[in-house]
C-alpha cells in the first residue's frame, strides 16, 4: 500500500473546506447552506482521520466518530428549523430572515 | 475651685461657645418637619442663652492681668511656602481668640443675637417653615461667632464666607416670590466681589509673610516693613475690598436696601448683630496692616464719609420703612469707616456695639408694626400710629433718639466720640469733620420724617390694627430699648478693654477750635426744628391726603433718583450686568461646551460606523467570520514564519 503523503491529504482537507465554505457564504437557499456546511465538516473530518493514520493513532477516528454525531445532530436541528421557515415564510431564502438588524 | 481650674475652665468655655447654635441648626435641620413650635423655638432659643452665657462668663475673664484668652481646638491643615531654597510651614489651627476687640463682638453678637430669636420666634409663629429659619438664624449667629473668634485668617474667612452663605439664605427666605429670590441673589453676588479681592489679599498676605496668624501677621508686619510700605497698601487696600462688600459701603453698597426682602428679624441680624459689622471687624482687627498704610486709612475715612452722606440723602426719600432703616444703617456703618480710617477704632467699634443695641430695637420694632399693620410697610400709608399703637411708638422714639445721638442716649456717647477724633486725625481732618457734621444732620432730618409720617398726623390706615399681644416679643424689645438707653454707660468699659488691643495712633497737634463740641452736639437739634417746620404737612390734621399715591408718583425726578439709591443700581445694570448678560447671549452656544461635545460626536461617528455592519444577513456574517479568521491565520503564520527565520 502507498502511503499517502500528509500534506497531501491536508490540501485535499482544504479545499473541501474552502468549497463547503464558498457554499455556505454564497447559497441563498437554506437546505443548499445545511449541505454545505455538511462539506465543511466532513473536510475537517478527513483532516483527522489523514492525520490518524499519519501518525498511526486511534484519537483522529475517534475524532471522526463525534464529528460525526455532531453532523447527526446538527443536521436534525437545521432540518426542524428549515420545516419551521417553510411554514412561516413560504420560502427557504435566508436572507428574509434579516430582522436582527442593528 | 483653685486658681488653676479657672483659665482651664475658661478655655473650655470659650471652645464651645459657638458650637451651641450649631448643634440646634443641625437638630432643626434634621428633624426640624417633626419638631412642634415650642420645640423648636425653645431649642434654637435654648443654645443661644447658653452662647451668651458662655460669652457673659468669658468676658468676665478677661482682666488687665490677662488681655487674652486662648483656645486650642485641632489644627486644621498646614501650609507651606517654598521661596527659593527655604521653606516655611505655616499651620491653620481652629484656634479661638478672645481679647477685647472679640469681647466685645461676642458680646454684641451672642447678646443681640439672642433678644433677635426670641422676637423672631413670636414674629414667625405662624410660618410653616418655621424650623428652617431658626436653623438658618442659629446658623448665622454661629458663621459671626466663628468670625470674630478666629485666631486666623483662614478661620475668620471661613466664618465670614459662612455669614454670606446664611444672608443669601435668609433674605430669600420667602423664596416663592421672584423679588426675594433676586434681592438674595444680588446680596450674594455683590459681597462675592469683595470677597474675592479679600481672598486675593489673604494670598498676598501668607506670600509675603508666610503666616496666616493674627497677632504673628501683625507683629511680623511692623517689624518687615516700614509704614507708606507699597505691599502694606496692596494688601490694606484689598482687606478694604472685602470690607467695603460686607459692610456695604461705597461702591458695594447696592446689596443692603434690597436685603430687606427677607423677614423683618433677617433685617435687625444682618443690621445689628452680623454681617454688616464683619467688615468693620476685620479692619480693626488688622489694624497692625492698616497703620501700615496712612493713604488706605484715608481711603477708608473718605469712603465712610461718602457713603453715610450718600446714604443720608437717599434715606430722605424713601417710603418703606424698612428701606429707611436700611439706609441708615448705611450710613452708620459710614461713621463707624469713617472714624476706623481717621485711627479711631475704638471709638469704631463702640459705635458699632451701640448701633447694634439701637438698630436692633429699630427694626424689630418697625417688625412689631408692620405685624400689626397687616404687612403695609409703606409710611404713607401709616400716619397716627402714636395714638394706636403707644407702645411701639414710645420704643421706636427711643431708637430714633439713639439714631439721632440726642444727648444721653447710647448712640450720643459713641457718635460724638467718633466726631470728636476726627478733627485733629492724621488720616481725617476738618473736611471730615463737616462730612460727619452734615451727615448727623441728615440723620435728624431723616429720622424725624420717619417719625412724623408714621406716628403723627391722621391715620391713613382704614383697616383694624392687630398689635402683637406675644411676651416674647415684648420682653425682647423691652431688653433693646434698655439697652439703648444705658448702653453709653458702657463707654468707659468698653474704652478700658480696647485700649489694650489697639495702638496708640500719633494726632496732629492742630489746635481744634472750641467750638467743635457745641456744634457736634447742636446739630440733631437744628436737624429736628428744621424738620418740625418743614415736615409740618406730614404731623398736621391735613395729612390724610398723603396716601392717595399721588405723592409717592408725582414728585419731582431728583426725589425719584434719591429713591432709587443715587441711581447706583441704574449705573451697575448699564455698566456691568448688561454688558455681561449680552455677552452671554452671545455666546449662548458655548465654544468650550462645543469642543466637549466633539467626543460625543466622535463616539456617535463611531455607533454609525458599527450599525451599519449590523445587516442581519447571515451569509455576510459567516463571510466576516470567515474573512477574519483568514486574516488572523496569515497573521500568526507570518509572525510564526519571522521567529523561524531568526
Amino acid at each position: 500500500m502507498i502511503a499517502i503523503p500528509l500534506s497531501h491529504i491536508l490540501i485535499l482537507a482544504s479545499i473541501l473546506f474552502v468549497i463547503g465554505f464558498i457554499g455556505v457564504i454564497t447559497r441563498k437557499n437554506t437546505l443548499f447552506i445545511l449541505m454545505s456546511l455538511e462539506v465543511m465538516l466532513n473536510a475537517v473530518g478527513v483532516a483527522f482521520i489523514g492525520a490518524g493514520s499519519a501518525w498511526q493513532q486511534a484519537d483522529g477516528q475517534v475524532m471522526f466518530i463525534l464529528i460525526l454525531t455532531l453532523a447527526a445532530a446538527e443536521v436534525a436541528l437545521g432540518l426542524a428549523l428549515l420545516i419551521q421557515m417553510q411554514h412561516r415564510f413560504k420560502s427557504l431564502d435566508i436572507d428574509l430572515l434579516s430582522k436582527l438588524k442593528g | 475651685m483653685n486658681d488653676t481650674m479657672i483659665p482651664l475652665m475658661t478655655e473650655t468655655v470659650l471652645a464651645f461657645l459657638p458650637f451651641y447654635p450649631l448643634i440646634s441648626f443641625l437638630l432643626l435641620i434634621g428633624f426640624g418637619k417633626c419638631l412642634s413650635w415650642r420645640v423648636a423655638a425653645s431649642l434654637s432659643i435654648g443654645a443661644m442663652v447658653l452662647s451668651a452665657l458662655s460669652s457673659l462668663f468669658v468676658v468676665t475673664q478677661l482682666s488687665v492681668d490677662v488681655p487674652v484668652i486662648t483656645s486650642h481646638l485641632w489644627t486644621w491643615f498646614s501650609l507651606s511656602l517654598t521661596e527659593g531654597a527655604n521653606q516655611t510651614t505655616a499651620s491653620i489651627n481652629i484656634n479661638f481668640y478672645l481679647d477685647g476687640l472679640s469681647a466685645v463682638m461676642i458680646s454684641v453678637v451672642s447678646g443681640i443675637g439672642l433678644l433677635i430669636h426670641v422676637f423672631a420666634a413670636a414674629y414667625m409663629k405662624e410660618d410653616e417653615n418655621f424650623s428652617r429659619f431658626m436653623a438658618y438664624m442659629n446658623l448665622f449667629i454661629v458663621a459671626m461667632l466663628i468670625l470674630v473668634l478666629a485666631d486666623n485668617l483662614v478661620l475668620l474667612y471661613l466664618g465670614w464666607e459662612g455669614v454670606g452663605l446664611c444672608s443669601f439664605l435668609l433674605i430669600g427666605f420667602w423664596y416663592q416670590e421672584k423679588e426675594n429670590v433676586l434681592a438674595a441673589r444680588k446680596a450674594f453676588i455683590v459681597t462675592r466681589v469683595g470677597d474675592t479681592a479679600m481672598a486675593i489679599g489673604l494670598f498676598m498676605l501668607f506670600k509675603e509673610l508666610g503666616q496666616l496668624t493674627i497677632v504673628d501677621i501683625t507683629q511680623s508686619a511692623q517689624t518687615l516693613w516700614i509704614t507708606g510700605d507699597d505691599k502694606a497698601y496692596w494688601i490694606a487696600l484689598l482687606l478694604l475690598g472685602g470690607a467695603v462688600g460686607k459692610s456695604a459701603q461705597l461702591p458695594l453698597q447696592t446689596w443692603l436696601p434690597d436685603a430687606m426682602a427677607g423677614p423683618t428679624p433677617v433685617s435687625a441680624l444682618i443690621h445689628a448683630a452680623t454681617m454688616v459689622t464683619a467688615g468693620v471687624y476685620l479692619i480693626a482687627r488688622m489694624n497692625g496692616i492698616f497703620l501700615l498704610a496712612p493713604e488706605v486709612m484715608n481711603y477708608v475715612a473718605w469712603l465712610g464719609a461718602a457713603t453715610l452722606l450718600l446714604a443720608g440723602v437717599a434715606a430722605l426719600a424713601q417710603s418703606d420703612i424698612k428701606r429707611v432703616l436700611a439706609y441708615s444703617t448705611m450710613s452708620q456703618i459710614g461713621y463707624m469707616m469713617l472714624s476706623l480710617g481717621a485711627g479711631a477704632f475704638s471709638a469704631g467699634v463702640f459705635h458699632l456695639m451701640t448701633h447694634a443695641f439701637f438698630k436692633a430695637l429699630l427694626f424689630l420694632t418697625a417688625g412689631a408694626i408692620i405685624l400689626a399693620l397687616h404687612h403695609q410697610q409703606n409710611l404713607f400709608k401709616m400716619g397716627g400710629l402714636l395714638k394706636r399703637l403707644p407702645f411701639e411708638t414710645a420704643l421706636f422714639a427711643v431708637g430714633l433718639v439713639c439714631l439721632m445721638a440726642l444727648p444721653g442716649s447710647s448712640g450720643f456717647f459713641s457718635k460724638e466720640a467718633i466726631i470728636a477724633q476726627l478733627w485733629s486725625s492724621n488720616t481725617a481732618g476738618p473736611l471730615l469733620w463737616y462730612c460727619a457734621i452734615f451727615g448727623a444732620l441728615l440723620t435728624s432730618i431723616y429720622s424725624c420724617r420717619l417719625f412724623f409720617l408714621a406716628f403723627m398726623g391722621e391715620s391713613r390706615f382704614e383697616q383694624n390694627l392687630q398689635p402683637s399681644s406675644s411676651k416674647l416679643l415684648k420682653i425682647s424689645l423691652i431688653a433693646l430699648a434698655a439697652l439703648s438707653l444705658v448702653g453709653g454707660m458702657f463707654a468707659n468699659i468698653i474704652d478700658m478693654s480696647l485700649t489694650q488691643v489697639f495702638p496708640l495712633v500719633a494726632r496732629s497737634t492742630k489746635s481744634e477750635p472750641n467750638w467743635l463740641h457745641t456744634i457736634a452736639i447742636a446739630t440733631p437739634f437744628v436737624g429736628i426744628i428744621f424738620s418740625w417746620f418743614y415736615f409740618s404737612s406730614y404731623r398736621s390734621k391735613g395729612s390724610a391726603g398723603l396716601n392717595q399715591n399721588n405723592f409717592s408718583e408725582s414728585t419731582s425726578g431728583i426725589a425719584n433718583f434719591c429713591r432709587q439709591g443715587l441711581g447706583f443700581d441704574c449705573l451697575y445694570h448699564w455698566l456691568l450686568v448688561k454688558p455681561y448678560c449680552s455677552l452671554a447671549k452671545l455666546n449662548r452656544r458655548d465654544i468650550f461646551d462645543q469642543l466637549i461635545m466633539l467626543n460625543a460626536w466622535y463616539v456617535v461617528l463611531c455607533h454609525d460606523v458599527l450599525k451599519s455592519g449590523q445587516t442581519g444577513k447571515l451569509r455576510w456574517y459567516a463571510a466576516a467570520i470567515g474573512l477574519v479568521t483568514f486574516l488572523l491565520l496569515l497573521v500568526l503564520s507570518v509572525g510564526a514564519l519571522s521567529t523561524e527565520a531568526s
